[in-house]
């Protein structure tokens, strides 16, 4: 029991970042109606924003955790904004009324193009970093000496997580530009009939959900202490399962997808194995998109000639 | 490298100086951003395993100015060339001269690579360099009919060609099968785990499709990493038995073919009877597709590629003829595989990664997906690039990603060519959709 509850935490911190990246998946698939292979590479990026701009500031001699931790967090989401407001320019917004598959693979041109980058640019070794944010709570000690621990860390990705996604939700149920989006998702042609302008909205989706991957990013560097070139691509393809699990288009479907990929994997590697664990998340997808196509929170889609 | 905006806006025709300067400026500034943490500071993990990090401004500046210069560059460029959708008019009497040109290019090309081995005869480099081309045709021949005839996006391509690979090696390390026996049932595996993965699956729509097919590529590999009882894991299937000529091993020795036909023997017969086994089930490929192409299933895929509404309504079967799509291919990419393992000798779960998916899928793009010669062009292309830049290892793929996305934004139905249906109408029907379409139907 006290193993289960310990593993329950892990899931639900892994989740938590899961869907964070899955957002940025799910609001892109519902306005513009491509999957942004790149989002990955978008969080692999906000990592290393996050790595650079941390060494940067506590070799300026800045130590209060907190204000490194907030502005760190500032600089990565604004910087990779920025990213996925270039990816979207160059890439996609020329290719926008092209045939079908085209947006695709130049999304996946562009995941290349970020990961070999920051490999050219970076190296191609692991980055560590030492445990920034220590310390924890114990919840219970079990008779066979195991013990459930709440690490503050951990709590610290829940919590920024759960306001993030009270901001975001504000931002899309009560702003104009969430109007906007909404507007878009419906009908481009109307949205911008009645005054929508419908390039900025999509491009501040992709500034939206960039920010979103760049916490992302950060959480998992402070979580896991490490980064590589090579991480955006198996949790880009994890976060677009658990959009998909969601439902994809649905903002609370993305983040129950996150959270339920993140349990799964969590519970495959601690009750069969860990080697598979990828396998599990993967196949997972595959069976979701057979059965269950519109996931838990999306709607049925309706074909029109 | 921001600036190619292709929303031809009046100011964009109309550039003058300053609005190219201001853009080029905006553009650099951007990258100024971009770049600024990620080239201008190097980090690296020190000797103690703590990180510490240099700076490389003048890295930065650079950068910085290139993407000054090149966005200044494609203002011009777009300037003159004039909006992207001009079209250059040639005279009809070019045009002709150009297409019969054009069908003398596939035959010159067979008989100059039939010759390869003659001419080449003593550069192993050269043979080893035609035989991986000659793969990599075969593959892209292979992936041509799920992608360029049925319009399906497969991103797990390379999951058919590992299961092609491993059969044939497991078969022959463990059962002593020789490559010929192995060979078909190499296919047949690859076809039957297509049908496996198409069956569920194929119903849906076009990018979760190519999903599911990445996922798949991607279990296939780890499941070859992990299951390392029967594959070896990471650490592959070594000494997998080389092909012989039908039964007679090329070996130095009495029975080899060299002292049968009484020649002096020489390393180089095996390379040059891979080339041409190759060749062969390169031309096997395309000689079947080609056949496949004006059968009714041929023309029920490229019906399906224009429009699978339409098809549904004229009653074919979407799901047996993208099945038998993606069987097709798969099987083609089983003998690849089976190939691959027998000229290698030695395979490993490396080999099979995503990123060879994506080059298959670049090259059938580039091609022009369904036109033949321009995948057999673009492979040629493709591969012979990457041998150019085989001293520049590590920016191998950034500059393939950025080819790809660079050919997508200019030309997205491929570089070479585009092929039509096999058969369509030759006369536009007189109403258009255009004029009946009255709400959505």
């Amino acid at each position: 029991m006290d193993y289960f509850a310990q593993q329950l935490i892990n899931g639900l911190v892994l989740g938590s970042i899961y869907g964070l990246i899955a957002i940025g998946y799910t609001m892109v698939y519902g306005i513009v109606g491509m999957i942004n292979f790149a989002h990955g590479d978008v969080f692999m990026i906000g990592g290393f924003i996050a790595l650079i701009s941390f060494l940067v500031l506590v070799s300026f001699g800045l130590t209060t955790v907190p204000v490194v931790l907030l502005i760190v967090l500032l600089v990565s989401m604004a910087i990779t904004a920025l990213y996925g407001w270039t990816v979207e320019r160059i890439a996609y917004r020329p290719l926008r009324h092209s045939f079908r598959l085209a947006p695709m693979l130049s999304a996946i041109g562009m995941s290349f193009v970020l990961s070999n980058f920051s490999q050219v640019a970076q190296g191609a070794r692991v980055k560590p970093v030492p445990p920034i944010i220590t310390g924890g709570y114990t919840l219970h000690e079990g008779a066979g000496g195991f013990v459930v621990q709440l690490s503050n860390i951990q709590i610290v990705v829940v919590v920024s997580t759960v306001a993030l996604l009270l901001v975001f939700t504000w931002l899309v149920a009560r702003t104009r530009l969430g109007r906007d989006m909404r507007a878009c998702e419906q009908d481009q042609t109307m949205a911008a009939l009645l005054g929508v302008d419908v390039d900025r909205t999509i491009s501040m989706t992709f500034v939206i959900g960039s920010a979103l991957a760049a916490v992302a990013g950060m959480m998992y560097l402070l979580y896991y202490g490490l980064v590589d070139f090579y991480m955006g691509f198996v949790a880009g393809i994890k976060a677009f399962t658990a959009a998909v699990l969601g439902g994809i288009g649905s903002l609370p479907g993305a983040m129950l997808g996150g959270l339920a990929i993140g349990l799964i994997e969590t519970m495959w590697s601690a009750y069969f194995s860990v080697e598979y664990k990828d396998v599990a998340a993967f196949s997972i997808l595959i069976v979701v998109l057979i059965f269950m196509p519109t996931g838990l929170l999306g709607r049925p889609e309706v074909e029109k000639v | 490298m921001t600036a190619f905006a292709t929303d031809s806006t009046p100011a964009a025709r109309t550039a003058g100086i300053p609005f190219i300067l201001k853009k080029a400026l905006i553009s650099a500034a951007v990258a100024l951003v971009l770049f600024s943490l990620m080239i201008g500071i190097r980090t690296e993990a020190g000797p103690t395993g703590q990180l510490i990090y240099w700076t490389r401004f003048g890295d930065l500046a650079a950068v910085v100015a290139a993407v000054f210069g090149g966005s200044i560059v494609i203002e011009l460029l777009r300037h003159w060339l004039g909006p992207a959708d001009t079209r250059q008019i040639i005279p009809p009497a070019v045009q002709r001269g150009l297409s019969v040109a054009g069908s003398f290019v596939g035959p010159a090309l067979l008989v100059f690579t039939l010759l390869v081995p003659v001419i080449f005869y003593d550069q192993r480099y050269i043979l080893d360099l035609a035989i991986l081309v000659l793969t990599y045709v075969m593959l892209g021949w292979g992936l041509n009919v799920v992608v360029g005839l049925a319009g399906l996006l497969d991103l797990g391509y390379v999951a058919f060609y590992a299961v092609g690979a491993y059969s044939y090696a497991l078969l022959a390390t463990n059962f002593g099968l020789s490559f010929w026996v192995c060979l078909p049932l190499a296919g047949i595996l690859a076809s039957l785990w297509g049908v496996m993965l198409g069956f569920p699956v194929l119903r849906l729509r076009g990018d979760y499709l190519a999903i599911v097919t990445l996922a798949f590529g991607e279990i296939i590999r780890l499941v070859i990493i992990n299951w390392q009882s029967l594959t070896g894991g990471p650490n592959g299937v070594s000494g997998i038995p080389r092909p012989t000529f039908f039964g007679i091993p090329l070996t130095p020795g009495d029975d080899g073919l060299a002292a049968r036909l009484g020649i002096e023997f020489s390393p180089t017969h095996r390379i040059v009877f891979l080339f041409y086994l190759i060749l062969a089930l390169a031309l096997l490929t395309n000689w079947v597709t080609i056949r496949l192409r004006g059968l009714p299933i041929g023309r029920a895929w490229e019906a399906l590629r224009e429009d699978e509404v339409a098809c549904r309504a004229l009653g074919i079967n979407t799901t047996t003829t993208k099945l038998t799509a993606f069987a097709t291919g798969a099987m083609f990419g089983g003998f690849a595989g089976a190939f691959f393992a027998t000229r290698q000798g030695f395979i490993s779960p490396e080999s099979f990664t995503f990123q060879e998916s994506a080059l298959v899928l670049a090259i059938v793009v580039l091609g022009g997906m369904g036109s033949q010669l321009g995948v057999a062009l673009a492979a040629l292309a493709m591969i012979g690039g990457f041998e150019l830049f085989r001293g520049l290892e590590q920016y191998r793929m950034l500059v393939f990603g950025i080819a790809m996305v660079l050919l997508m934004i200019w030309r997205p139905r491929g570089l070479i060519g585009h092929r039509a249906p096999t058969v369509y109408l030759k006369q536009a029907q007189a109403i258009s959709s255009d004029l009946v379409k009255e709400g959505h139907g």
